[in-house]
């Protein structure tokens, strides 16, 4: 740690792993239920359990970008962060609006939108909340001593995804509009703008933990970055093809979505070679662990799983299945969960002074998680394609598919119970590592 | 070999431009002549009922055009399979009920806010959605084949 700006970022951190602990939970009642399990029905039925679930997933990882941004920018601007203060009634603010939100899920306070449900009114605080931290960040990049390319993409897309929640908040008469400007809102995020999030983040990592030639990682990830809109922004179309829009999407979407994995696929050899090129060994293996998993795993769960079901002639069948299910799950784990794991991996350490990236601990958390977690995508994936089959072509009843298939989501549990193990080891770890504290700053990173 | 202004230009350029005919198409989408949806046949009620909709969170369970969370039936086409009579029942019953087993909040609709999201699902099944509303429906890929 080089300024003592940066602990705010610990508190985000904290934020994230006490939501993503949430977050879990939530998943697993809707694990049970799907197995017949409910009896928290009357309490939390399955569509509060799914709003608090993502909802809580998108709070998550924007407080981990949050928090990786307080702690990148100071380090890249070569400054103080402008005003600290002002930073924690951010976070207090933020961790206001998702409580309220998440409260408020359970007594039907909500606009059913699939991802987008925050009520309108809190809507505004979000917006408040993303404009307070936005004018920090720009505020300490523009009065630094430098402005990095790292820097400018992270800000970049920190920005954009502000500008971005803006057509959700837009009512429409029409299912079909609104449908389609959600799309706006939520695959502009998660398949391009956050990707420029990941990306700033990840070339941050590499070039701490590789020691590669800053000028190298940053001329590449402009590469990635411009491959991801290039691919992403038409890609939306395959959001498009089903919903009663025009066929044109149909041509557009499915061909822009094809490209899609190529960005992932760049960012994954980009990450690796990096490593191989890299002559310095950073001692903190576990932060390399997460980064160079993010890069893979994205590329695996984004960008293969997308394509997968992303053609058009496939899609006619998998469209509302949990084969989309099966994708997003390991499509955000590799992303976006993995790229916040490794930023507060290789931050904590240098904030709280207290190294402990040798632990097995820590190590098992990575394999554990990450093994859930593709078991997880695995169950998901049997369980999307025979729905498939039975409902979309031998035309079964749901009911009766989802009987059948209903053990798929037993093994499904089973390997939410090891990514969930994983990820408390994470935590204790976290937690072992204690407070930030300015005596780090002494200490050789 | 590529250097770090190129690249620049390269993402930067890349993104303007799709992003231009990105707003070109969607423009294009929903022009009059371009319209699959029927939209002049949204009513004040089929409004009311995509309110009734969303306040419900019925996504959260539900499928409609294939989005939502896979839990619960797709309800695009659900007039051609159940019937008016059928789904009226469902959403007006105080009762807690749970069809083969699985449970739906009961909620107890009134007469005229079943009707409302009645009228919502009657406009939805007849918006053109490129073909999957045969996949949805064994009932509309007859029509389709007759």
């Amino acid at each position: 740690m080089k300024y003592k700006s940066q602990k705010v970022a610990y508190w985000f951190f904290a934020l994230s792993m006490l939501l993503l602990v949430l977050q879990l939970t939530y998943g697993f009642i809707m694990g049970f239920a799907r197995i017949g399990l409910d009896g928290l029905h009357d309490f939390i039925p399955f569509n509060t359990a799914r709003a608090v679930h993502t909802n809580l997933l998108v709070v998550w990882l924007l407080s981990g970008f949050m928090g990786a941004a307080y702690y990148i920018i100071p380090e890249e601007a070569q400054r103080e962060l402008v005003n600290v203060k002002l930073a924690y009634v951010q976070l207090i603010s933020l961790a206001l609006v998702g409580v309220a939100a998440v409260i408020g899920y359970h007594f039907n306070w909500w606009e059913g939108r699939k991802f987008l449900e925050i009520p309108r009114q809190l809507d505004f605080l979000v917006v408040a909340n993303v404009l307070l931290f936005l004018g920090l960040i720009l505020a300490t990049l523009f009065k630094g001593k430098r402005r990095t390319t790292t820097a400018l993409v992270l800000s970049m897309g920190l920005l954009f995804a502000a500008l971005l929640y803006i057509p959700g908040m837009l009512p429409f008469d029409s299912q079909v509009t609104d449908s389609f400007f959600r799309w706006w809102v939520v695959h502009l995020w998660v398949e391009g703008v956050w990707e420029l999030i990941m990306g700033g983040i990840l070339s941050f990592l590499l070039i701490k933990l590789t020691g590669v030639d800053r000028e190298v990682i940053e001329k590449w990830l402009y590469v990635i970055v411009g491959l991801t809109f290039l691919s992403g922004v038409l890609g939306t179309g395959h959001h498009y093809y089903y919903i009663g829009v025009n066929k044109i999407w149909l041509i557009v979407g499915g061909i822009f979505s094809a490209l899609e994995p190529l960005a992932f696929l760049a960012m994954a050899l980009f990450a690796v070679n990096m490593y191989r090129k890299g002559e310095k060994r950073h001692p903190n293996k576990l932060a390399l662990f997460w980064t160079l998993g993010a890069a893979i795993v994205s590329f695996l769960g984004a960008g293969l799983l997308g394509f997968a079901h992303t053609l058009p002639q496939t899609n006619l069948y998998t469209h509302g299945t949990l084969v989309t299910a099966m994708h997003g799950h390991l499509a955000f784990w590799g992303a976006y969960a993995m790229i916040v794991l490794a930023i507060i991996s290789y931050s904590m350490p240098n904030m709280t002074g207290r190294k402990l990236y040798l632990s097995a601990r820590g190590r098992a958390a990575f394999w554990l998680s990450n093994i859930g977690m593709i078991g997880m995508t695995v169950a998901f994936g049997v369980a999307g394609v025979a729905q498939v089959y039975l409902e979309r072509k031998f035309k079964m009843e749901f009911m009766q598919v989802q009987n059948e298939i209903s053990i798929h989501f037993v093994v499904l549990l089973l390997c939410a119970s090891v990514l969930t193990f994983g990820i408390i080891l994470y935590i204790v770890d976290f937690i072992k590592h204690g407070r930030p504290t300015d005596q780090a700053l002494e200490i050789k990173q | 070999m590529l250097s770090k202004k190129q690249a620049r230009t390269f993402f930067l350029g890349g993104t303007v431009v799709t992003f231009l005919i990105f707003i070109g198409l969607t423009i294009y989408s929903f022009s009059k002549e371009q319209d699959q949806s029927n939209y002049e046949n949204i009513t004040e009620q089929v409004v009311r009922g995509k309110h009734l909709w969303e306040a419900s969170n019925c996504m959260g369970c539900h499928t409609i055009l294939g989005e939502g969370a896979y839990y619960a039936p797709e309800l695009t086409k659900v007039i051609d399979r159940r019937g008016k009579g059928y789904i009226k029942a469902v959403l007006t019953t105080p009762n807690p009920w749970a069809p083969n087993g699985r449970k739906m909040v009961a909620y107890g609709f009134s007469d005229e806010e079943a009707e409302d999201l009645i009228a919502f699902f009657d406009w939805i099944d007849d918006i053109d959605l490129n073909g999957f509303d045969t996949v949805v429906s064994p009932i509309a890929k007859e029509k389709t084949n007759n």
